[in-house]
Formats: C-alpha cells, structure tokens, sequence
C-alpha cells in the first residue's frame, strides 16, 4: 500500500510485518522513532505474538536481543552511534555466536565531539564485527531491505546491520510503499534455528574455545559471508520476483555502461550523485556510478567487474579512519588490486557531521578528477580558512586548548565581520 | 521540482506544516519529500523545514538552496537571519502576519517578485480563533494553495486531518480555509 509517511514509521511498520518475537528498545537519536513505532504496534495488539523489552542501556538491548535469539525467538533491536559503541562487546558475540540478529543502524556520526547527525563513522567502527551490513539508499528500499535482512539472517545463522542514514532518511516523509503481510509471510518463512536453547534438550552455546578450534570458528565465519555473496542477489532477485521492484542485492549500476569515470558511493547520497551524473552527461562527461548495498560481505569481484573498464573511479564516503584513509576507498583499491589494468581511485570524504552534500560540490570535485586527479583525501567542503587559523594558533600556543571549542569561537568570529571581507 | 523552505521557531510546527504539505501533494498524486534541518530542537530557536513536489521520483537529499516558495511562520526571523536565501525571481512569499508586508519592510523583495506571488495572512490570529492556540501552520498551507495552487484546499484539509485526528483537526481545517478564503478573496496587493 502507497503511503506518504516518515521513513522510521514506515521501517517500523516493515520490521511488524516481519514478524519479530522479542524487540529489544533503547532510544538513541535518530533511531528512536523506528523503536518507538514499534513498540506502539506491540501496545495496540497491531503486532501480535512479540515482547517488547525496555532496556537499560545498548549493551542490555543487544544482549537481551542475543538470549532471545538463542532461545529461539526473531530478534530485533536498532541503535546509532554512541549506542552501538556501548554493545559493541555483544556486537562481537552475536555474529561469533551465530545468531540471526536484525539490527537497524540510524547512521550517526560518533564523539567526540558529541554531534547527533549523520555520517557512517557507526557502521565503520564495527565493519570488522562480523556483522553483515546492508545500506538503503531510500525509505522504499530501507524497508524492502529489512524484510530481506531477516531472511538473509535466518538462513545463514548470521546477524545482519541495516544502514539508514540518520535524520536524511529516518525523519524525511515520502512515498513509501508498505508491501502486505501474506506476500512478506510468503517470503519470509518462521524462524527456524539451527541452534537454540531448550530446556528438554540442553546444551550449551559460547564455549571458551582454545588455539586448537578458534581459527576454525573465525573461518567458517567468513565462509558464512562469502556464502552471502550468492544469497545476497538471490534474495533480491527472489524478492523482485514476488514484489515487482528492485532493491537490496550487492551492488547497482546506473549509467556505467561507457563511463570514464564511475563514482561509487553508499546509502542516501546516491540520490545527489544520480542528479548530479545526469547534469553533466547532458554536458556529455561520460559518467556512472556504483551504489554499493552490501558493504560487508565486501562484494569484490562484482565491483571489479564493475568498476574495471573505467579510467578514473571517485569513492565519496562519509567516513574516514582518522591517520588512514576512506574506510570504503581503501576497499574499493583492494576489489581493483592486482588487476595489470586498473582504474585511479580517488578519495572524497563527505558530509561528516551531517554536512550537507550538494550538487555544486559535488559537480566540482567530479570535473576535477577528470581535470586535476589527486592522491589522498579530498575533503569536501571543507573550511580551509578556519582550519589554517587553528593551525597558526596551535604552532603558535602550547596551552591552545580544545580544538572543538576553538573551532567554534573562529567560526563566531568570521560571521561577526563584515561580508565583504 | 518544486521547492518549498519553511521558516519559523521551534515549538510552531515547522517540521509537521512540511511534512502535510507533502502529504497533500501525495494525495493528488505527486511524488513528496518533506525533511527539517535536523537541527537541535529548541522551544523558540529558528527552525527550517524542507517540502519538494515533483512528478517523477525525487532522488535529490540536499537542502533546499534556491526555493520556489517561501513559507514565513514568523515575521521576527527577518531580523535574525537572511530567509531569502536563494528565493527565485519568480518565486512565491508567504508571511504570516496581522501587517502589510511593507509595514515588514518587505517592499523591495516584494517589487522584486512577479505580482500576487507575495501575501501576508494573519495566520497565527486565525488559529487562535479557530484552534484557540497561535499554531499558524495548518492556516498557512490553506493560504499557500490560494496563493500557488501547487496544491488544492481539498488536498491541504485531508493532510490536515490524516495528522490531526479528530476535534483538533477540524478546528485545523477550519482555520485553514479560513486563512484560503481570505486570500483568495482579497486583492493581491498585500
């Protein structure tokens, strides 16, 4: 059913049809509608058979998520930056354990500085949990996403991470088309685990395993996720098949069939990207772009396969391992390595903070890795003024205090003085 | 696209006037994306919400830097801040205010745009009578479809009440047609 609605509501309405046993809830912005929703479904009797589990911290609610999981139940819960710093130790014990966890991730930058907008630096931080993470580029495919996550996650024994970009998605209101609950149930089969936790035949699950099995139980790990690779775009193919509109899978492609330059990006951005590509294929730039979905399992050979016929490949993230590199470009440079031929890639790192990400800026640093290709990062937006001032300030005062703070003060500052200068 | 930029304080229903306007253009049948500025939420701090209405899939997720249309919730913001930012040549004004918009000081900005395409609506007075509280939006956005007809009264009311059930909503509804008629029957010179 069409409906014009929030993108948390209608995630919420999305995760009900899945049919969830136990919800475990802790409000963080900006996921706290999603939790919110849901729980006013379980109230009302709108989402029967379910407990909804008021926590007391992030690390109770995926904890409590991991014992309903291994009792037997679907499990969910959803969470944001700080929130999932704090169950990051559960995090790790829930895709070691194997549990078939869904969890929505309101992408949200991380502090300090405190800041509540988006960024994917929440999803980077726990890339390496052994989580599964799928990135929604609009509500429409947020909430076709979460209904293929469950069965990714049940078939697999495996916990999945749904991205949503914080506010850009979770707070906008669209058009969104709820799919029915016979055709999600046909999809969806009920939970059936391949471990579980029954009194009538007990056992036991998390065993201290020592050197003689550990890498043994890491490498089935990663089998599981090279396994997804396949069910990834069945899934989707399958979920196409019963719900006439294409979302999920590894990856998309949009105008790359000649390009000579593919912009890869994640998450809600690709929308401005798509804009922009068209603006200047009308100035005849022959440009695509790669939208990546599954950012782990990390989709190498089909984004090689991709991205190989290109001269230059632009990854715009937003995100960056602070003394490294674009988390998402460094990866990209390893789908292309050892390829005799193989595209430039460039680094632009986007909206920190919840920055805007604009046409302009983004048009700009497109025509200029045709132009004026650079090594490193390219950060876009970013306030040189204000940046070299604090440097001055930095080398020039040892006691120079916070760097946030002097940010701020330099930025009052400069708003302060006339325009024109 | 149209691009529609809300403007007024926390605790006016920025967010909620975006958010029914797209519901309205939904409602005939147009694709809609409304989103606040995601600032932090406070009791009388400026606030800014986003409204576009297309006819094909609207893929674009950057604020609105050049609106078609200006919504005012409150006249004190001139001071505060530069609301016309972007605002096209031929684009719409609306204010909510129980002046002129040359009593505003708003004169050169409305010579600057075409004729009819800047209003002033008492709309914060008109949801005190009908609502008994100075909510202005739901008013506004019966004032925006008499001013634009980008969208319909018909379409406005039924967002309306799809966000405000019951009592609250009708007394909504009323003050937006109210606010409607008001525009719609009185000269553009305003």
């Amino acid at each position: 059913m069409l409906k014009q609605i929030e993108g948390s509501r209608a995630m919420a309405e999305a995760i009900a049809l899945c049919r969830p046993e136990v919800i475990c809830a802790y409000p963080i912005t900006p996921q706290t509608h999603i939790v919110e929703g849901l729980g006013e479904m379980v109230r009302t009797g709108e989402l029967q058979n379910c407990e909804f589990i008021n926590v007391e911290s992030e690390f109770g609610a995926l904890s409590v998520a991991i014992g309903a999981s291994a009792a037997g139940a679907r499990a969910y819960t959803a969470t944001a930056s700080q929130g999932l710093l704090f169950m990051a130790e559960a995090v790790y014990n829930a895709s070691g354990l194997g549990l078939p966890i869904v969890m929505t991730l309101g992408n949200r930058a991380i502090g300090a500085p405190i800041n509540i907008w988006n960024d994917h630096s929440d999803a980077m931080s726990m890339c390496d949990a052994g989580w599964m993470q799928l990135f929604a580029e609009t509500n429409q495919e947020a909430v076709d996403i979460h209904i293929q996550a469950f069965r990714l996650a049940e078939e697999l024994s495996m916990p999945v991470m749904v991205c949503v970009d914080g506010f850009i998605l979770t707070h906008a209101v669209e058009r969104v088309d709820i799919p029915d609950q016979a055709d999600v149930d046909a999809f969806l089969p009920p939970y059936e685990p391949v471990q579980v936790l029954d009194p009538r035949q007990p056992l036991s699950i998390g065993a201290m395993v020592g050197p003689d099995a550990f890498m043994e139980v890491r490498y089935l790990q990663h089998h599981k996720q090279t396994l997804a690779l396949g069910l990834i775009p069945d899934l989707a193919k399958e979920f196409e098949a019963r719900f006439g509109r294409s979302s999920g899978g590894l990856l998309r492609t949009y105008r790359t069939e000649d390009a000579d330059l593919i912009v890869v990006a994640m998450g809600s951005v690709n929308g401005t990207i798509k804009d922009t590509i068209d603006r200047l294929r009308d100035d005849g730039l022959r440009i695509g772009l790669v939208t990546l979905v599954s950012f782990r399992p990390f989709p190498a050979e089909a984004l090689r396969d991709a991205l190989i016929r290109a001269k230059h490949v632009v990854v715009v993230e937003k995100s960056f391992s602070v003394g490294m590199g674009g988390q998402l470009a460094n990866t990209v440079g390893l789908a292309l390595r050892n390829n005799r031929v193989a595209p430039q890639v460039h680094s632009v790192i986007a909206g920190l903070g919840g920055r805007s990400i604009t046409r302009p800026s983004l048009e700009r640093v497109f025509r200029q890795a045709w132009v004026q290709p650079w090594e490193g990062m390219h950060f876009l937006d970013l306030n040189q003024t204000v940046v070299a001032k604090e440097l001055q300030r930095v080398s020039k005062v040892r006691r120079s205090g916070p760097t946030a703070e002097n940010i701020l003060r330099h930025l009052r500052e400069s708003a302060r003085r006339p325009a024109a200068e | 696209m149209l691009q529609i930029r809300f403007h007024g304080r926390g605790g006016q229903g920025v967010v909620t006037a975006a958010e029914m306007l797209a519901v309205a253009a939904f409602l005939e049948g147009e694709h809609a994306q409304a989103f606040p500025s995601f600032g932090s939420e406070r009791m009388g701090a400026p606030v800014v919400s986003f409204c576009r209405i297309d006819d094909r899939e609207i893929r674009l997720r950057e604020p609105i830097l050049e609106p078609d249309a200006l919504i005012v919730q409150d006249p004190t913001l001139f001071k505060a801040m530069d609301v016309f930012q972007g605002l096209k040549s031929d684009g719409y004004l609306l204010v909510n205010t129980n002046k002129t918009l040359a009593e505003l000081g708003l004169g050169a900005i409305v010579a600057k745009l075409p004729a009819g395409h800047a209003r002033a609506v008492p709309a914060s007075e008109l949801a005190l009578k009908h609502v008994n509280r100075p909510l202005p939006n739901a008013a506004l956005l019966g004032a925006f479809a008499a001013m634009t007809g980008i969208v319909h009264l018909k379409s406005v009311n039924a967002a309306i009440r799809e966000t405000f059930p019951g009592k609250v909503g009708e007394a909504n509804v009323a003050a937006a047609t109210a606010a409607y008629e008001a525009l719609a029957s009185a000269p553009a010179a305003a």
